[in-house]
C-alpha cells in the first residue's frame, strides 16, 4: 500500500523531478537561466496545443449543438484540423492597408500574445509546479491583463479603418467595464485566504472535511464570487455572449478586420491563451487549483486535476456560446455596471460578514440571504424599469 | 426567477448536443459525396431523349418535328434534321436529328420541352452533380450523352414512364389493328375484283360468236 | 544588478524621450507606455512587487488607456508635423542644463546621498496593508472621497441631457 502511494507521490512531482535532473547537467553558474528555461518552455508547448485541441473541441461541440457533423475530413473525427487551420493561416498572404500605421500594426498582435502568456507565470499548474511564487501573484495577474487592452487598441488604431476602431472602442469599453467586477470577485478570495500569492490560495483549500473539498467555490460568497469572475471572464475574452466587438454579422470582425494570415491567427491565440489564463486563475481562486475533488482520488497526480477542471471550465464556455445570443452594447454596459458591481460590493460585504461570524449553521443562513435574495431583487428591480417606451424624436417636433 | 431562461436553454442545447449522437432527428446531416437524401419522384435537373430498345441510333423516339427547339424560352435546344429517313420502331420510316444538343448552362428546366413533344420523346432527368471544368464546351450535351433507354426512364420516373408506355402501345396497338383493317379490307377488294373479272369475260364470250 | 538596472533606466528614458521627441501623437503615448513599464520595473528590481505592479495596472492599464481614448475621440488624422523642436531650442536647452545642475548639486551635496543605504525593508502587500488601514487611514479615505468625486464629476458631464433637448 505505501508502495502505492510512495509512486503516486513520485507520479506527482514527476516535472519536478525531470528539472532537477536536468538541472544537474548544466554548471551551477548557469542553473538560474537555464531553470527559468526549463521551466518556461513546457508553457509554451502546453497551452498552445490546448489552443488547438480546444478550437477542434469548439467546431466539434458547437456543430453537435447545432444539428449537425463538426468538421470530420481532416482526420479521424477531424482531429487533424488545426493542422490544417494553421497550414492556412501561415500561408495566406499578409495585407496591410496602404493607410495603416506599419510599426503599430505589426507590434499588436505581438503584444496581445506576450501579455497573455505572462498571465501564466503565477498559475500553480500542480503540487510545487508555479513558475513564479510572486509574492503579489493575483495582482500580477491582473496587472498583466490588463495589458491586453492596450494591444486591443492598438489594433483598431493603427487599422485605420472605421470597422477597427469602432471594434477597438467597444472592445476597450468592455474589457475595463468588466475588469471591475473580475478584481472585485477576486477580491474576496484574497481577503478571506489573507494572500495574494496563489500558491497559498491553492494551499488553504486543499484540506478535506470527510470527502469534501475545503474550495472556496463552496461557500455562499465563493459561490456569487465564481459566477461573477466566470462572467467577467467571458467578457474579457470576448467570447460569446459577449463578442459583439468581433462578432462577424455585426462589425466584421472589429478590431483585427484588417488583419489577414499569422497575425489574425496570433490574435486568435492570443484571445484564447487570455481565456485560458483567466480560467486558470479562477480555477486557482475558487475551484481549489491543483487539488482534487474528492478525498479519495488524491492518488491521481495534481496536474491532471488542473487540466480536468481547465477542459471542463473550456467546455462549459463552448456550451454557453452555443446557447445565448449576443449581447447589444448598451445592455453589456449595464450588465456590467449596475448588475455586476452592486452584486460584487455586495459579496465583498457577504465575505466579511463570513469572516467575522462564528463558524455554523447561521453563518451559511444569513450569508447565502445575503447573496441570493439582493440578487433576486436587484435583477427583478432592473427588469421592471425597462418598460417599453413611447419613442420620442428630439429633433422632429 | 432569474436565470431560469440561460438554464433551459443551456438544457436544450446539451440535450441536442448528446441528442446527436444517438438519433437522427438531432442530426440531421447528409454528408453529401458518400451519402445523397432521396429525390422525390418529380425531381427533374435537364431534359435527356428517350430510346426504345438497345440501340441509341436505331430506337430514339425523337423525329426531328423541332418543336421543343422553338418552344424553349431560353432557346437551348439546337436540333439539325438528318437529310435521309430511318425506320422507327414500328417499321415506318421516320425523320430523325442528325445533331440533337442541349446547353444545360442556359438551361432553366422549366420542363415546356417536354409537355410540347407529340412523340413522347424528351423527359426530364434527375441527375445534378453535371459540373465541368471545360468553361467553353463541358455544358453542350449532344446526342451521345442526352439518349437513355426507356428501361432508365422507368427507372427515375416509374408511374410517369408506365403511364406513356401504356399509351404508347395502346397508340402501337391501334395503329397495328387499323393497318391490319386496311389490308384485309383491300385483300378484300382485290379479292372481290378478281372475281368480278372472270365472270365478265365469261359473259361476253358468247355474243361476241352470233356475230360472224 | 547593476547592469539590470541600466537596462531598465535605459527603457524608461528612451521610452519618454521618445514620447517627447515623436510625431504622431498616438505614437507618443506608446512610447510613454514603453516608459512607464521600465519605470514598473525598476519598482520591482528595487523589491517593490506591489508598487511595481500597481503601476502596471494603473498607468499601463488605465492612464494609457486614457490618453488613448482622449487622442481617439478627438483628434484628427492630420499629416506629420515637420519638426518638433522649436525655434529656440538653444534657451530652453540652457536653461534644462542650468535647472540640472542644480539639482544635481543638491542632491549630491545633501546628507541623503551620504548615508549608507538602509537594508532593504520587507514591504509585503499585508504591511502595506496594515500601514493603509492604521497609520494612513485618513489620507486612503481622502482619496476615496477624492475618486468618488471624480467620478462622479465623470458621469454628470456624460449624462445624456434629454432634459436640455426638449
Amino acid at each position: 500500500m505505501t508502495h502505492l502511494v510512495l509512486l503516486a507521490q513520485q507520479l506527482d512531482q514527476i516535472f519536478v523531478i525531470a528539472k532537477h535532473w536536468l538541472l544537474g547537467f548544466v554548471p551551477t553558474a548557469a542553473q538560474a537561466l537555464v531553470s527559468a528555461i526549463i521551466s518556461v518552455v513546457p508553457i509554451l508547448i502546453v497551452f498552445p496545443l490546448l489552443f488547438a485541441i480546444t478550437t477542434w473541441l469548439e467546431r466539434k461541440g458547437l456543430g453537435r449543438i447545432q444539428n449537425r457533423y463538426g468538421p470530420n475530413r481532416v482526420g479521424p473525427f477531424g482531429l487533424l484540423q488545426p493542422i490544417a487551420d494553421g497550414i492556412k493561416s501561415l500561408t495566406k498572404e499578409d495585407i496591410v492597408p496602404k493607410t495603416a500605421d506599419h510599426a503599430v500594426h505589426f507590434l499588436a498582435p505581438v503584444l496581445l500574445v506576450a501579455a497573455s502568456f505572462m498571465g501564466y507565470a503565477v498559475l500553480p499548474i500542480g503540487r510545487n509546479m508555479v513558475l513564479m511564487n510572486l509574492n503579489a501573484g493575483v495582482l500580477y495577474f491582473f496587472a498583466i491583463g490588463s495589458m491586453m487592452e492596450l494591444a486591443v487598441f492598438m489594433a483598431g488604431w493603427s487599422s485605420r479603418s472605421k470597422y477597427s476602431l469602432l471594434g477597438a472602442m467597444r472592445a476597450i469599453a468592455q474589457m475595463i467595464s468588466y475588469e471591475v467586477p473580475l478584481v472585485l470577485a477576486s477580491i474576496v478570495i484574497i481577503m478571506q485566504a489573507g494572500s495574494l500569492s496563489t500558491v497559498s490560495i491553492v494551499e488553504q483549500q486543499t484540506s478535506y472535511t470527510g470527502i469534501w473539498p475545503h474550495w472556496f467555490v463552496f461557500t455562499p460568497w465563493g459561490f456569487a464570487g465564481f459566477v461573477l469572475f466566470m462572467i467577467a471572464a467571458t467578457a474579457e475574452s470576448n467570447r460569446s455572449p459577449f463578442d459583439l466587438p468581433e462578432g462577424e454579422s455585426e462589425i466584421i470582425a472589429g478590431y483585427y478586420t484588417e488583419y489577414s494570415g499569422f497575425k489574425f491567427a496570433l490574435f486568435f491565440l492570443g484571445e484564447y491563451i487570455g481565456m485560458f489564463a483567466t480560467s486558470g486563475m479562477a480555477i486557482t481562486l475558487f475551484l481549489g487549483g491543483w487539488s482534487a475533488p474528492f478525498s479519495f482520488l488524491t492518488w491521481i497526480p495534481s496536474y491532471v486535476w488542473f487540466f480536468v477542471k481547465l477542459l471542463t471550465i473550456i467546455s462549459v464556455f463552448i456550451w454557453i456560446r452555443g446557447t445565448l445570443p449576443r449581447l447589444r452594447m448598451d445592455q453589456l454596459m449595464n450588465l456590467a455596471w449596475e448588475f455586476m458591481l452592486p452584486m460584487a460590493l455586495l459579496n465583498l460585504f457577504t465575505a466579511a460578514l463570513w469572516h467575522f461570524m462564528p463558524a455554523g449553521l447561521s453563518r451559511w443562513l444569513v450569508c447565502t440571504a445575503l447573496v441570493v435574495v439582493p440578487c433576486i431583487l436587484l435583477s427583478r428591480g432592473l427588469k421592471q424599469r425597462k418598460k417599453f417606451q413611447v419613442r420620442t424624436y428630439h429633433y422632429s417636433e | 426567477m432569474v436565470g431560469k431562461g440561460i438554464i433551459q436553454g443551456m438544457a436544450e442545447t446539451a440535450r441536442n448536443f448528446f441528442g446527436s449522437y444517438v438519433s437522427k432527428q438531432r442530426l440531421t446531416t447528409v454528408q453529401y459525396p458518400e451519402e445523397r437524401d432521396p429525390q422525390i419522384e418529380r425531381a427533374r435537373s435537364f431534359p435527356f431523349l428517350v430510346y426504345d430498345g438497345t440501340d441509341p441510333e436505331q430506337g430514339l423516339r425523337c423525329v426531328a418535328c423541332l418543336v421543343c427547339e422553338k418552344e424553349c424560352p431560353p432557346k437551348c435546344i439546337f436540333i439539325e434534321k438528318a437529310a435521309d429517313k430511318k425506320p422507327d420502331v414500328a417499321g415506318k420510316p421516320q425523320p430523325y436529328p442528325a445533331v440533337f444538343n442541349i446547353d444545360i448552362s442556359v438551361c432553366m428546366s422549366c420542363q415546356i420541352c417536354v409537355e410540347v413533344c407529340p412523340f413522347d420523346s424528351i423527359k426530364m432527368d434527375v441527375v445534378y452533380d453535371l459540373s465541368s471544368s471545360d468553361r467553353f464546351g463541358g455544358l453542350l450535351l449532344d446526342k451521345q450523352r442526352l439518349a437513355k433507354s426507356n428501361e432508365y426512364y422507368n427507372a427515375i420516373h416509374s408511374t410517369e414512364a408506365a403511364a406513356v408506355d401504356a399509351r404508347l402501345s395502346e397508340e402501337r396497338a391501334a395503329a397495328q389493328a387499323k393497318a391490319k383493317a386496311a389490308a384485309e379490307a383491300k385483300a378484300a377488294k382485290a379479292k372481290a375484283a378478281a372475281e368480278a373479272k372472270p365472270a365478265a369475260t365469261a359473259q361476253t364470250q358468247p355474243a361476241g360468236g352470233d356475230v360472224r | 544588478m547593476n547592469t539590470i538596472f541600466l537596462i531598465l533606466a535605459a527603457i524608461s528614458v528612451v521610452g519618454t524621450g521618445a514620447a517627447m521627441s515623436l510625431r504622431n501623437a498616438v505614437h507618443c503615448v506608446l512610447a510613454l507606455t514603453f516608459g512607464f513599464t521600465g519605470i514598473a520595473a525598476l519598482y520591482l528590481q528595487l523589491g517593490a512587487q506591489f508598487v511595481g505592479f500597481t503601476q502596471i495596472m494603473v498607468y499601463v492599464g488605465a492612464v494609457a488607456i486614457l490618453a488613448v481614448f482622449a487622442i481617439m475621440m478627438t483628434h484628427k488624422p492630420e499629416p506629420a508635423k515637420p519638426s518638433t523642436f522649436s525655434s529656440s531650442w538653444i534657451e530652453g536647452s540652457i536653461v534644462a542644463a542650468a535647472v540640472f545642475s542644480v539639482l544635481a548639486w543638491a542632491v549630491h551635496s545633501s546628507s541623503f546621498s551620504r548615508q549608507p543605504s538602509p537594508p532593504q525593508p520587507d514591504a509585503t502587500v499585508q504591511q502595506i496593508g496594515v500601514a493603509l488601514m492604521h497609520h494612513f487611514v485618513l489620507p486612503l479615505e481622502i482619496m476615496g472621497l477624492l475618486l468618488t468625486a471624480a467620478l462622479i464629476g465623470a458621469v454628470v458631464i456624460a449624462m445624456d441631457r434629454k432634459e436640455e433637448l426638449k
